[in-house]
């Protein structure tokens, strides 16, 4: 069985919290768009020129379809082709966990983008860690909602672990939003020591030094 | 099938059926092409459809395929076939006629109204035969660019093609970016591959070693090198499908008979299709314009004024692109519109890339395909929202 651990919620909130922080009239890139749902809300509520790329051609298919500038391509290998600040925003929104090498993921999306924002789930939440504590087994939960043996997410990681890639990448955190399960809104900035164990998403706001 | 065009003598043909409209350009207006040589007269054979709205903004121009032809959704003259692309362009259909103005035309070199080798030599009275000047997919569009200047159009909404029509359109995106609103390359590469060149030799060879070709003179011998001619087109087809396409639709099946005749005929149906696709082409095309054309392809290379760097030659390109390849396509693979689409993301063109899935090869572009219908609506309309084209345009 596979869920999008967004979606099964009927609507990503995390989309709308992602499409508050653009400026209105920017150029975006979001890198692994699905079919679409956040290039729509951007160019409809922020009057913004943005682009997609989608590893699955049949997302790629529906977008175009609906009007939206979308390539089939993998972040993994296709980020190198674009240009140093060819766009104002780079986003990728549950996406880096799935990644062959997050680090050099990171790196393009810093590089392509004026800002980066990386949303992923965090594998630090205590329910994560009580899972395990308590079963042993590799934990299924409603943001990982994958068996071992047929998840894409292939590169977990929690929180500080990511802030600890950022400060070796020599990236700047701009902003930090925890989320909780649903994708609303939880811990803010000022409690990030807090947010590995509390928060079940996170929500980073990116740029190189 | 083609009975009409079967039981037309050689005399009926030559009575040259009308390809009005044509655009003249005088001798007083040169067309200076790639090879050094300036090309007069210059005649542009189009069809229209659909209306062009007040502020000329809603004009798309259809480039048509190595074979193709004007007639992109009105009945061929000569063949009596209709349109070649009826599903596409047509009222209500993705390239709208009730909303877009619609241009095609016969490329220059071309046998079905444009000047091409059949046409008259001013210098010798006859028909230019292998005199005509070798010609580019850059000279055609340079052709095509004086038509819809002629034409009164500023800009177009969007050119359109696949195959050598393809070609066009990022020749068109390249040369005229202002002029380029949007741009739909499909089942096209920007540079001929070394396998389709092999290809298009044997065809020409197979045209030049017709006697009846006369070193290209066929013209004013009163012959015409049908055989070659016909061998280049069966050798072409085969280049158009894909082996499971032609699995699919003949396997090792026998043409009217119920075991092999130990023989030469056409025993399997697949011999006697190609056949037939042979002996009908010939009606319809001329054999040195194949030469000229195949060879404007073979020199197609986009990227090589650029040291094979083509992003470079779309840096900064204000055209929306989507661009469309089949998963079958072996003539145009998936790989060359993948060339084309990180270069257009090196210049962070807005792009759209979209490879359908499809048996049919490289004819899927020509074909019913929902998902290449779709495509085109999709953009079409994105575009024309940014275009600001209202629906009653």
């Amino acid at each position: 069985m596979t869920i999008d651990p967004a979606q099964q919620n009927g609507s990503r909130v995390d989309l709308q919290l992602i499409a508050g922080m653009i400026e209105p009239g920017s150029r975006v890139l979001d890198v692994g768009c699905g079919d679409g749902e956040l290039l729509r809300l951007l160019s409809i509520t922020r009057d913004v020129d943005c682009r997609g790329i989608e590893i699955s051609q049949k997302g790629v298919n529906a977008g175009v379809a609906l009007g939206l500038s979308v390539v089939q391509g993998d972040a993994d290998t296709d980020l190198v082709n674009y240009p140093t600040k060819g766009f104002d925003y780079v986003i990728l929104s549950q996406t880096l966990q799935a990644t062959r090498a997050p680090h050099l993921v990171l790196r393009e999306l810093v590089r392509i983008g004026r800002r980066a924002i990386i949303s992923f789930p965090n594998f630090g939440h205590w329910r994560v860690r009580l899972h395990f504590l308590l079963s042993g087994q590799m934990p299924v939960t409603q943001t990982l909602p994958y068996q071992w043996y047929e998840t894409p997410n292939i590169h977990l990681c929690s929180i500080d672990d990511f802030v600890d890639l950022t400060q070796r990448a020599n990236v700047t955190i701009e902003h930090f939003i925890a989320l909780d399960k649903e994708g609303k809104v939880s811990l803010t900035n000022q409690f990030r020591p807090m947010a590995n164990l509390l928060a079940a998403q996170a929500l980073f706001m990116l740029r190189a030094d | 099938m083609n009975k009409a065009i079967d039981n037309l003598t050689s005399s009926d043909r030559q009575a040259a059926p009308s390809f009005e409209p044509v655009m003249r350009f005088g001798m007083d207006a040169p067309l200076l092409l790639d090879c050094g040589v300036e090309l007069a007269p210059l005649e542009i054979a189009y069809q229209t459809y659909g209306a062009l709205n007040a502020d000329k903004s809603n004009a798309i121009l259809v480039c048509h395929a190595l074979t193709g032809d004007q007639y992109v959704a009105s009945t061929h003259p000569v063949t009596g076939r209709p349109g070649w692309w009826n599903t596409i362009v047509g009222p209500g259909r993705p390239v709208d006629t009730d909303r877009y103005f619609v241009i095609c035309a016969n490329v220059m070199g071309g046998c079905i109204g444009s000047t091409g080798p059949t046409s008259i030599n001013p210098a010798t009275g006859k028909s230019y035969g292998l005199s005509f000047p070798v010609i580019t997919i850059g000279d055609m569009v340079n052709a095509q660019a004086r038509l819809v200047e002629a034409l009164g159009i500023d800009q177009l909404f969007c050119v359109i093609g696949g195959s050598m029509g393809g070609m066009q359109v990022l020749q068109w995106a390249y040369d005229y970016p202002e002029k380029v609103f949007s741009a739909i390359p499909i089942a096209t590469a920007a540079w001929h591959s070394a396998q389709n060149i092999a290809f298009h030799e044997v065809g020409r060879q197979a045209i030049m070693a017709d006697p009846d070709w006369c070193n290209g003179d066929y013209l004013t011998q009163d012959k015409r090198p049908e055989k070659g001619l016909a061998v280049a087109r069966m050798a072409a087809h085969i280049t158009y499908l894909s082996e499971a396409a032609l699995h699919d639709k003949f396997g090792r099946n026998l043409q009217d008979r119920q075991k092999v005749g130990f023989g030469f005929d056409a025993d399997f149906q697949v011999e006697s299709y190609l056949r037939h696709q042979g002996s009908a082409f010939v009606d319809r095309f001329d054999a040195n314009s194949y030469l000229y054309l195949t060879r404007a392809m073979d020199y197609f290379d986009l990227a090589a004024e650029y040291g094979d760097v083509l992003a470079e030659a779309f840096r900064g390109t204000p055209t929306r692109f989507c661009v469309v390849s089949f998963t079958s396509d072996w003539l145009f693979p998936t790989s060359e519109s993948r060339d084309i689409v990180q270069a257009l993301n090196a210049s962070a063109a807005n792009v759209s890339f979209v490879e359908i899935e499809s048996q049919k090869g490289h004819d899927a572009f020509l074909l019913d395909e929902p998902e290449l219908f779709a495509t085109l609506t999709g953009f079409l309309n994105a575009a024309a929202q940014k275009r600001g084209l209202r629906h009653d345009d």
